[in-house]
């Protein structure tokens, strides 16, 4: 009897202890919206559709914020997705088995590498490698787009959107990879039955029937591209303004508050940050959510494939 | 397009090499032994190193996984034993989600629930920060390594009369151990090289720590403040803390390789 | 002869699915109970019940009775682990815990159990493992990890691990179900060897090894006891058809 007891009690001592994970994450939620409270009363719906962040004058509007973060997350995919789904492409279906590992292991590698070290590199190597080479070769053959015209200041949107891309690689590659890797052998099969070449049978079999898994994969790295904060602050130039060009400095949601966090004094000015920091978390609390349904509605249709 | 794939993966190598090449270079030639043993200088003054940095840095791992890894741990058995139902569904969720969490918000979580209340930054905010993304790792990792230990062994320990909590303790708990060691290795390093969520918790010391209620040091906010500064010797020293500090982690994931190494002997022996 | 467990009117469900259909049988004291019967016809669901390990897996039901020495296992006052310290397992395929010496692996009923007494537990430790025919074998290596060993000494570490904490029946599902010949022969003259001192239930496949090991032997088929008797009357004059057909090898 006295055993019954101790089992019933272990049995409840970690389903409370599995809760506080769920109630921290409630507290979560619930101490960030009480700290925003004062500029969610103040400006409303407003906050989002404003292009003024003035501390002095106590005028608070996102969208600087949310256009930096937006466009760099988007430039970010736009680079990664391809190179991403190559590197998959190579390692699940060409790579020589001598390559695969070591070559799997330098990109896991690149994940590695902490947020401030990326930022370090990018401030000293990428951002006047970008304002020597990159940006005068883009201003003369394409600074007819405006996105490629302005003063070359090494650090902004475009230097972003780089290291932001090589940050979120390894996840989305090796997320993808593992999807290639579960589309059954069986479809692979079928299409060379019908004679196609190597690349069509990659395109028609893997590609194909991995589609959501692998925008799981981007939708995931998004995810990352959207909350990542110090190797952007040092990159981005830190300016809340909105420029069509992406050699101009620029601002995001986690770098706002990265670097005003520890000066806001005034109340509203804090609260304001708070309520930046509620608005991302929720922005990428929807994006996670998304992926990891399109995630495991892959891996769950390849399982219930390998069973029949 | 095959060749384009092929392209692709080695074109990913380039700023991989570029960055490890920087760091090592610039890293080791900024390295001394002042580096480790004295403190930063003042503002703008040469020399000096981050001594109470790597020391803050090993502090706050250890404060984290002090409350991170029972509570992770301690989730993941739930997870694995009595979550097959609503519940361990919501709280495989929960910490899915929290996976998710930008670092800076859990800093923003931190500030408001320890440092208003305290009206200090403080060693413990930082902690609790660095801890909250230890969980979903520790805790996922659990559970997987405990579903991996086979049901027979399980019924092997009941049907010698032995109860449930010491079978999932001392049979289950047990043999799963080296997978789980290494998803916590892999949690610390992860935080390790963590920034974000210290700016506004731990924040920062220029001294020696006072006490845990008080702001503490760390190595990758002391790389942070000195990569934005306008002096060369403090950026000489970013480069040197950048060198350290991925050393620390490489040596942290090298260290769970091997263990995941010493698991898989042990298990296919079997 | 004393009648050491009797199972009345004994049923067990996964989910809605019924696995047993009211089986009624009276296992002997001191003898060997084989159970014959196709796969998924409920031999393995049937012993199961015997030590409550039926009701470890999601979703399970057991409804009737299960007398050992006469009081119903079943009672809501009963403590499963009570019942299963009494009636031991051995399973399908050894599985030593991995993570635990030879020793601790022979201990571990005892010691998980707060007993700490080094004397004692050296002792029984050893006696156990004499008994499984195995202390020869090991008592040089008596640390090293229980998955050190081969298939049929791990199964035969498995049965030591079961007799150190005294039960009074044992329950064998398909021991030798993953065991070469050689390690198969040693474990069923072991078996003989342990009736002597325990009541064995066997849950086998393999007809010739009923035939070898067993005094009654009891057929299922499609989670009924089609007929239960003393084996050699099984297996040469079966009253029932369907008995009959599976033994001549004609279905199963």
């Amino acid at each position: 009897m006295k055993i019954k007891f101790v089992d019933l009690g272990f049995k409840k001592a970690t389903t409370v202890i599995a809760l506080s994970v769920v109630a921290l994450v409630v507290l979560l939620v619930f101490s960030m919206a009480l700290r925003s409270m004062p500029a969610i009363r103040k400006f409303g719906w407003h906050f989002l559709f404003t292009g003024t962040w003035d501390p002095v004058k106590e005028i608070f509007g996102a969208l600087p914020f949310i256009y930096g973060t937006v466009v760099s997350s988007a430039l970010a995919l736009l680079i990664a997705v391809p190179v991403s789904i190559g590197i998959a492409v190579y390692l699940a279906e060409l790579a020589p088995s001598y390559i695969k590992q070591p070559l799997s292991f330098l990109i896991e590698l690149l994940a590695a590498i902490p947020s401030v070290v990326y930022g370090l590199w990018g401030i000293f190597a990428l951002a006047p490698f970008l304002r020597g080479s990159i940006q005068p070769f883009l201003s003369k053959y394409f600074g007819f787009l405006p996105i490629f015209q302005g003063e070359f200041y090494g650090v902004g949107m475009l230097t972003a959107g780089i290291i932001l891309s090589i940050m979120i690689i390894p996840t989305i590659s090796s997320i993808s990879r593992e999807v290639f890797l579960a589309v059954p052998f069986s479809q692979r099969e079928a299409a060379l039955a019908l004679g196609s070449t190597r690349w069509e049978t990659i395109r028609l079999a893997v590609l194909g029937y991995a589609r959501p898994g692998v925008l799981g994969a981007v939708i995931l790295g998004l995810g990352r591209a959207l909350g990542e904060t110090m190797a952007v602050t040092m990159v981005i130039g830190n300016r809340p303004e909105i420029s069509a060009s992406l050699f101009a400095p620029s601002y995001t949601m986690a770098s706002v508050i990265a670097n005003e966090f520890t000066e806001a004094t005034g109340d509203l000015y804090l609260s304001a940050l708070v309520e930046i920091g509620l608005i991302l978390f929720f922005v990428t609390l929807t994006v996670n959510v998304i992926a990891r349904m399109l995630i495991w509605k892959v891996a769950g249709n390849v399982k219930g494939e390998m069973r029949e | 397009m095959c060749a384009a794939a092929f392209l692709c993966a080695f074109l990913t190598l380039v700023p991989l090499i570029s960055i490890f090449g920087y760091v090592f270079a610039k890293g080791v030639a900024s390295l001394n032994l002042d580096f480790f043993v004295n403190m930063p200088r003042p503002v703008g003054e040469a020399g000096g190193g981050m001594s109470n940095a790597i020391v803050g840095t090993l502090i706050l791992i250890g404060l984290s996984c002090l409350w991170a890894i029972p509570l992770g741990i301690v989730g993941g058995i739930f997870l694995s034993e009595f979550g097959n139902n609503k519940l361990g569904t919501t709280v495989r969720f929960t910490a899915d989600v929290l996976n998710g969490v930008p670092s800076i918000v859990i800093g923003i979580f931190a500030y408001t629930v320890f440092v208003l209340p305290m009206k200090s930054f403080s060693a413990i905010s930082g902690a609790f920060a660095l801890g909250i993304i230890m969980i979903p790792t520790i805790m996922r990792t659990t559970e997987e390594m405990l579903r991996m230990v086979p049901r027979t062994l399980r019924e092997a320990a009941l049907a010698l009369g032995i109860s449930q909590f010491r079978t999932t303790v001392s049979i289950v708990l047990r043999t799963a151990l080296p997978g789980i060691l290494t998803g916590i290795l892999l949690a610390i390093a992860r935080i390790a090289g963590e920034t974000a969520p210290l700016l506004f918790t731990a924040f920062g010391n220029r001294f020696w720590h006072q006490s845990l209620t008080q702001p503490i040091a760390a190595l990758p906010l002391q790389i942070f403040v000195y990569a934005i500064s306008p002096f060369d010797d403090w950026r000489r020293q970013a480069w040197a803390g950048a060198f350290v500090l991925i050393v620390i982690i490489f040596l942290i994931s090298f260290i769970s390789r091997f263990v995941i190494g010493l698991h898989y002997k042990s298990t296919s022996s079997r | 002869m004393e009648e050491r467990v009797k199972v009345s009117n004994l049923n067990a469900y996964f989910g809605n699915a019924r696995a047993l259909k009211g089986i009624n049988i009276a296992i002997r004291e001191k003898m060997v109970t084989a159970i014959i019967g196709p796969s998924g016809c409920g031999k393995s669901t049937f012993i199961r019940c015997i030590n409550r390990l039926h009701e470890v897996v999601p979703d399970t039901k057991v409804s009737g009775q299960v007398l050992l020495d006469g009081k119903d296992i079943y009672l809501p006052d009963v403590d499963p682990i009570e019942i299963r310290r009494k009636v031991g397992m051995v399973f399908q395929k050894p599985n030593p815990f991995p993570a635990l010496s030879i020793y601790d692996n022979v201990a571990a009923g005892l010691k998980l159990n707060g007993i700490k007494k080094k004397d004692y537990l050296d002792e029984i430790v050893e006696e156990s493992l004499r008994r499984a025919a195995l202390w020869d074998e090991v008592k040089d290596k008596i640390n090293a990890s229980g998955v050190s060993l081969s298939g049929g000494q791990q199964q035969r570490l498995c049965i030591a691990r079961c007799l150190a904490v005294k039960p009074e029946v044992l329950l064998f599902d398909e021991p030798c179900a993953s065991l070469d010949p050689i390690s198969t022969a040693k474990i069923e003259e072991l078996i003989l060897e342990l009736k002597k001192y325990y009541t064995i239930v066997i849950v086998t496949h393999n007809m010739q090894q009923a035939a070898r090991v067993s005094d009654h032997t009891a057929f299922f088929l499609l989670g009924e006891l089609i007929e239960f008797g003393k084996t050699q009357d099984i297996f040469t004059a079966p009253k029932d058809k369907k008995t009959e057909d599976y033994i001549t090898g004609r279905f199963g």
